[in-house]
C-alpha cells in the first residue's frame, strides 16, 4: 500500500483534509480537488507567479509546494479575498484601473499585491532604495514594481496594476486613519 | 443585400446616437469575475470522471517513430491509455486555416514535437508515465538543416518593385544601407494551451483556449474526420492568445481522440515547456534596409529585404515588409521577403506578424537617415509621407501620423532632447531620448452577430467571438447599448460558444471592428423595426435610456413598442474598400532610456505613445491594448529572444525563466494619447484595429534612444548589455 500522507489545511477559513498522492502540489490540490480554480497554473515551475496564494500571511508560488507539506497552515486564495458581489478594495481597484486584460495572471497579481502591502507595512526592505537593510520612508512606484516582479503579465498591464495597487493602498490607509 | 463593405459609411451613426456610452472608458463587465478568480478558463471545467492526459515530445529532430513501448507504462498505476493515432497533430494549425493542419505524429518534423499522449486517472500518474514512456525512432536528424540561409531561401511572394532602386541609390545625396537581425519570439500567453473533451454519442464538446471558434470547429472536425455539426467548442475566457491560439493545436485533437476511446472526459493541459517547443514561434529575421534621400531628406529610394524561416510545407512567412509598402515615400523601391525551410518548431503569427519586427528595423534606419541629413527625426518622417501608396497610387483612408508625431512629441517633451549622443549623464547612467513611427495594416474580416432586444428592454449580444483580453465583452455591449439606447447595465454579451453566430475571431487586430460591425448591423435592423412601430423613419428614431422618440413624435418606453423579444442578425464581409483604399493605423513612440556607462544595461525611464486607429470604442480597453503593445516592444528591444541549438534545432530557452518577457520592474510609467479619428473606409463603426499597433516600431524608438544616450548604434535585437559593452564610451570621460 502506497504511503498516503495526510494534512489538515485551513483554506479561506474552512478546514480541508488532504490525503492522497504525495506528489500533488498545493496548486493542483486547490484546482483539481477543491475546485478553487481562481489560482492559476501558468508554468508549474515557479516562474510566473500566476499560482500565488497566501500561506500564514506570506505569499508563495503554490506550484512549488506540495499539499502534504501544509498540515496546520492557513491558506488564503483569491476566492478568500472577495467575491464578484463583494470585491476587496484591491480587487475593485484592479477593475477600475483595468489592471488586467486576459485575466489569467490576475488572481496571482492580486494575492501577491495583498501580501506585499502587508510586507511593506511590516517594514520589510527591498533592493530598491538607498539602504537595502531599511524599508524606505516613502513607497515609490519603483518599490512596488520591484516587489511585484515575480508576477508576470504577458498582456502588459503593468502600468495599470501599479496604479491599482497605489489606489488600494491609499484607500486602505484612509480607512485606517 | 450584399454583406460586403464596399461603400464608406459616412453617416456618423455613433456620433448621432444619444446614449453616450460608445468610446467611454467603461470597466470591463467581466472584470469582477476575473479579479475574483471566477472567470472559468479551458482547463477549469469540472467534468465528472475526467481523466488526465500528458503529451510526450520527440527526442529526435526529424525522422520516424518506429515503436512506442506502451505496455511498460500501461502497467503503471492509474494509466488508462497511450495514444499515437494518425489523426493526432504534427503541427498546430495556422490562423484562419479552417482545415486540419499536418497530422500523423509518427513522422517527426521538429525537436520535441508531440508524438504520443498518455492518459491516466490523475495528473501525477500521467506525468510519471509520460516521463517513463520509451519510444524508438528512425533518426533522420543528420539530414536536417537547422539554420536559415540566403542560399536555401525562396521568395515568399512576388517582391514589390518600382522604378530603379540601384540607380536611385547611386544618385542619392544620402544613403543608409544597413543590416538588422531580430530573433524568434514566443507568444507566451499566460494560460498554457488546454482542452477538456467530452463525447455524448457522436457529439463532441471541447472546452478550449482558442481565438477563432468557427475556424477551430472546422479544424477540429476535419482532424477527427467528423462533420463539424458534431463539434461544439466553448472558449468564453482565454488567458491570452497573441496568435498562439488562432488555430487548434495538439492538445485539442489528442484529448478528443482519447475521450472517445475511453468513453469518459479527458483533459490535456500542455506544460509551459511544451507550449514553447511545439506551438508557434515568430521567425527570426535578417533584414537589409537601403534608404536613399536627397539633401532635403526626401526619400527617393526605399529597399527592405528580409530572410525568414519556417518548416517545409508551411506557407506562412513573417510578412516583414508589410508596413514598408505604404508608410514612407521613395519612388524607387524593392521590398521582398524570402523564406528558408529549416527544422525548428512551426513559425506562425505572433502578435503583429510583420510589423512587430519590420517596423523596429525600419525606424532605426530612419533615425540613421535623420542623423545623416541633419534633420530632427520627427521632421524627417513628416517629410516622407506620400500622397498615395508609392508604386501603387492607392489613396489612404484616415492617416493621423502627423498628429500622432506632434501630439506625442509635445506630451513627451521632445524639444528637451539633445541631438548629440552622450550629452546627458546622471551618475553612472547615460540618458537619451528616441522616437519612432508606428504603423500597422488594418483588416476587416467576415463576421456575424445576433442581437436581441427583449420585451423587457434588455439587450443581449451573442456571437462565438472571443475575448482574449482585448475587451470584446465591453466593446460589443457598448455598441449595442449605444445603438439601442439602453443603459450599459441592461446589456449582456455572450461569447465564445460555437453554437452562436460566427464572429470574425480574435486575430490580426480585426475583432472589435469586424464583429462589432456585425453587432452594429444587427442593431440597425432592430432600430428599423422600432422606428416602424413608433411611426417614424429609422433616420429620425432617437433612442436613449429605454425611451424612443422622434421629431414630432412623443417619447414612449421602448418596451411599449415590443410585443415580444426582437432578434436580428447582422453580417459583414470585407469588400472593395479593402482593395481600393489603403487602410492602416498609425502612431508615434517617444521614450527616455538610461544606459549604464559601465555595464551596458538599459533601463526604460518613461514612454509615450500617440495613436490614431479610427473611432475609439472604449478608451480604457484601447489604452490597455496600447500599453500592452508597448510592453511587447520593450521586450523585443531588450530581453526577448528564442535561442535554438544550431546542432539539432531544439529550443534551448523553453520556459519563462529563460525566455525573458518584461516584468514589473522593466516597465516605466506609460503615457498613451488616443487621437480622435473616424475612418469610414475601414468599417461602419469608423473604427480600425488597435490590438497590435502598440508594438509596431516601439523597439526602434528604444534603439534610437540608446544611440542618443551613449552613441552606440545597435542593429541586432534584443539589445542586451553584452552587445553594448564593447562600444560604450569611456565611462570616466565627461559628458559631451
Amino acid at each position: 500500500m502506497a504511503h498516503r500522507p495526510a494534512a489538515r489545511l485551513t483554506i479561506n477559513g474552512q478546514s480541508q483534509d488532504f490525503q492522497g498522492d504525495p506528489r500533488r502540489t498545493l496548486l493542483d490540490f486547490l484546482r483539481l480537488d477543491l475546485g478553487l480554480t481562481g489560482t492559476k497554473k501558468g508554468c508549474d515551475h515557479g516562474q510566473c507567479g500566476a499560482c500565488t496564494v497566501i500561506v500564514n500571511g506570506r505569499r508563495i508560488n503554490s506550484c512549488l509546494s506540495l499539499a502534504a507539506m501544509h498540515d496546520g497552515d492557513e491558506i488564503t486564495t483569491i476566492e478568500g479575498l472577495g467575491t464578484p458581489e463583494a470585491l476587496s478594495t484591491l480587487q475593485k481597484a484592479f477593475v477600475a484601473h483595468d489592471g488586467f486584460q486576459c485575466g489569467y495572471c490576475t488572481p496571482g497579481q492580486i494575492c501577491s499585491a495583498a501580501a506585499m502591502i502587508d510586507e511593506i507595512r511590516a517594514g520589510w526592505p527591498s533592493a530598491v532604495g538607498d539602504d537595502p537593510t531599511e524599508m524606505p520612508t516613502t513607497v515609490t512606484d519603483d518599490e512596488i514594481r520591484e516587489r511585484m516582479s515575480g508576477n508576470l503579465c504577458r498582456c502588459g498591464a503593468y502600468d495599470n496594476i501599479v496604479s491599482a495597487i497605489r489606489e488600494a493602498m491609499a484607500a486602505e490607509e484612509e480607512v485606517a486613519q | 443585400m450584399s454583406d460586403t463593405y464596399d461603400t464608406p459609411d459616412t453617416r456618423d451613426m455613433l456620433d448621432r446616437t444619444r446614449q453616450g456610452v460608445i468610446g467611454q472608458p467603461l470597466d470591463r463587465p467581466e472584470g469582477p469575475l476575473k479579479v475574483a478568480g471566477q472567470a472559468t478558463y479551458a482547463a477549469e471545467y469540472a467534468r465528472e470522471n475526467c481523466a488526465e492526459g500528458v503529451l510526450v515530445g520527440a527526442t529526435i529532430s526529424t525522422g520516424r517513430v518506429t515503436a512506442i513501448h506502451k505496455d511498460e507504462v500501461l502497467a503503471m498505476p492509474g494509466v488508462l491509455g497511450v495514444y499515437a493515432a494518425p489523426q493526432m497533430l504534427r503541427r498546430p494549425a495556422q490562423g484562419t486555416a479552417g482545415e486540419a493542419p499536418l497530422q500523423d505524429p509518427s513522422r517527426v518534423d521538429y525537436p520535441l514535437q508531440p508524438v504520443a499522449l498518455v492518459v491516466a486517472e490523475t495528473f501525477e500518474q500521467a506525468t510519471a508515465a509520460a516521463k517513463a514512456l520509451r519510444i524508438d525512432y528512425d533518426d533522420a536528424s543528420d539530414k536536417a538543416r537547422f539554420l536559415p540561409t540566403q542560399e536555401t531561401a525562396e521568395a515568399a511572394k512576388e517582391p514589390v518593385t518600382a522604378g530603379d532602386l540601384e540607380a536611385a541609390l547611386r544618385d542619392a545625396a544620402h544613403v543608409i544601407d544597413a543590416n538588422f537581425t531580430t530573433p524568434g519570439h514566443a507568444s507566451a500567453a499566460m494560460e498554457p494551451h488546454a482542452a477538456v473533451a467530452e463525447w455524448d454519442g457522436d457529439d463532441l464538446t471541447l472546452w478550449g483556449s482558442l481565438q477563432m471558434i468557427a475556424f477551430n470547429v472546422a479544424e477540429l472536425a476535419d482532424s477527427l474526420g467528423i462533420d463539424p455539426k458534431h463539434v461544439r467548442i466553448l472558449s468564453p475566457y482565454v488567458g491570452g492568445g497573441f496568435g498562439s491560439k488562432l488555430g487548434i493545436s495538439h492538445e485539442a485533437v489528442a484529448a478528443s481522440l482519447a475521450a472517445r476511446e475511453l468513453g469518459r472526459p479527458v483533459r490535456v493541459v500542455m506544460s509551459r515547456q511544451l507550449v514553447f517547443q511545439s506551438i508557434m514561434r515568430r521567425s527570426e529575421t535578417v533584414q537589409r534596409i537601403r534608404l536613399g534621400a536627397g539633401a532635403d531628406g526626401r526619400l527617393t529610394a526605399f529597399g527592405h529585404e528580409a530572410l525568414v524561416s519556417n518548416l517545409p510545407e508551411e506557407s506562412f512567412s513573417e510578412p516583414v515588409t508589410q508596413a514598408s509598402e505604404f508608410l514612407y515615400a521613395g519612388d524607387n523601391r524593392l521590398l521582398g521577403v524570402r523564406k528558408s525551410d529549416i527544422t525548428r518548431l512551426t513559425a506562425g503569427s505572433v502578435r503583429a506578424p510583420g510589423e512587430a519586427v519590420g517596423m523596429q528595423a525600419l525606424e532605426v534606419a530612419m533615425d540613421e537617415l535623420a542623423i545623416a541629413t541633419n534633420l530632427d527625426p520627427v521632421e524627417l518622417r513628416k517629410r516622407n509621407l506620400p500622397e498615395t501608396v508609392p508604386g501603387q497610387g492607392t489613396p489612404y483612408s484616415s492617416r493621423r501620423l502627423v498628429e500622432a508625431l506632434d501630439a506625442g512629441a509635445a506630451a513627451f517633451g521632445w524639444d528637451q532632447r539633445s541631438p548629440t549622443p552622450c550629452a546627458r549623464r546622471e551618475g553612472e547612467w547615460w540618458i537619451g531620448m528616441g522616437m519612432s513611427s508606428a504603423a500597422r495594416v488594418n483588416i476587416l474580416a467576415k463576421a456575424e452577430a445576433r442581437v436581441t432586444l427583449t420585451a423587457q428592454g434588455h439587450v443581449v449580444v451573442e456571437t462565438d467571438h472571443t475575448d482574449i483580453g482585448t475587451g470584446s465583452y465591453a466593446i460589443f455591449g457598448q455598441i449595442a447599448a449605444e445603438m439601442l439606447g439602453q443603459p450599459i447595465d441592461r446589456t449582456t454579451v455572450k461569447l465564445g460558444d460555437s453554437l452562436l453566430p460566427a464572429g470574425s475571431g480574435s486575430g490580426g487586430s480585426w475583432g472589435a471592428s469586424s464583429t462589432g460591425s456585425a453587432v452594429f448591423y444587427a442593431c440597425e435592423a432592430i432600430r428599423a423595426t422600432l422606428a416602424q412601430a413608433l411611426g417614424c423613419s429609422a433616420d429620425q428614431l432617437i433612442l436613449k435610456d429605454g425611451q424612443a422618440w422622434a421629431e414630432g413624435v412623443d417619447a414612449r418606453p421602448v418596451t411599449d413598442l415590443l410585443t415580444e423579444d426582437l432578434t436580428r442578425t447582422g453580417k459583414i464581409e470585407p469588400g472593395e474598400l479593402m482593395e481600393k483604399v489603403n487602410q492602416s493605423t498609425y502612431g508615434a513612440f517617444f521614450c527616455e532610456v538610461a544606459v549604464n556607462a559601465f555595464t551596458g544595461e538599459t533601463r526604460l525611464r518613461r514612454m509615450t505613445g500617440a495613436f490614431g486607429f479610427g473611432r475609439v470604442l472604449n478608451a480604457k480597453t484601447a489604452r490597455s491594448q496600447c500599453i500592452g503593445g508597448m510592453v511587447w516592444g520593450i521586450g523585443s528591444a531588450l530581453t526577448e529572444e528564442l535561442s535554438f541549438d544550431a546542432r539539432d534545432g531544439h529550443l534551448v530557452n523553453h520556459d519563462l525563466a529563460e525566455y525573458h518577457v518584461p516584468v514589473h520592474a522593466d516597465i516605466p510609467p506609460m503615457e498613451v494619447i488616443l487621437l480622435e479619428e473616424r475612418d469610414a473606409d475601414a468599417s461602419p463603426l469608423q473604427s480600425k484595429g488597435v490590438g497590435e499597433l502598440g508594438i509596431c516600431g516601439a523597439a526602434g524608438a528604444i534603439a534610437n534612444a540608446i544611440y542618443n544616450a551613449c552613441g552606440v548604434r545597435l542593429r541586432d535585437f534584443p539589445m542586451t548589455p553584452d552587445k553594448l559593452l564593447a562600444d560604450l564610451p569611456d565611462p570616466f570621460a565627461p559628458a559631451a
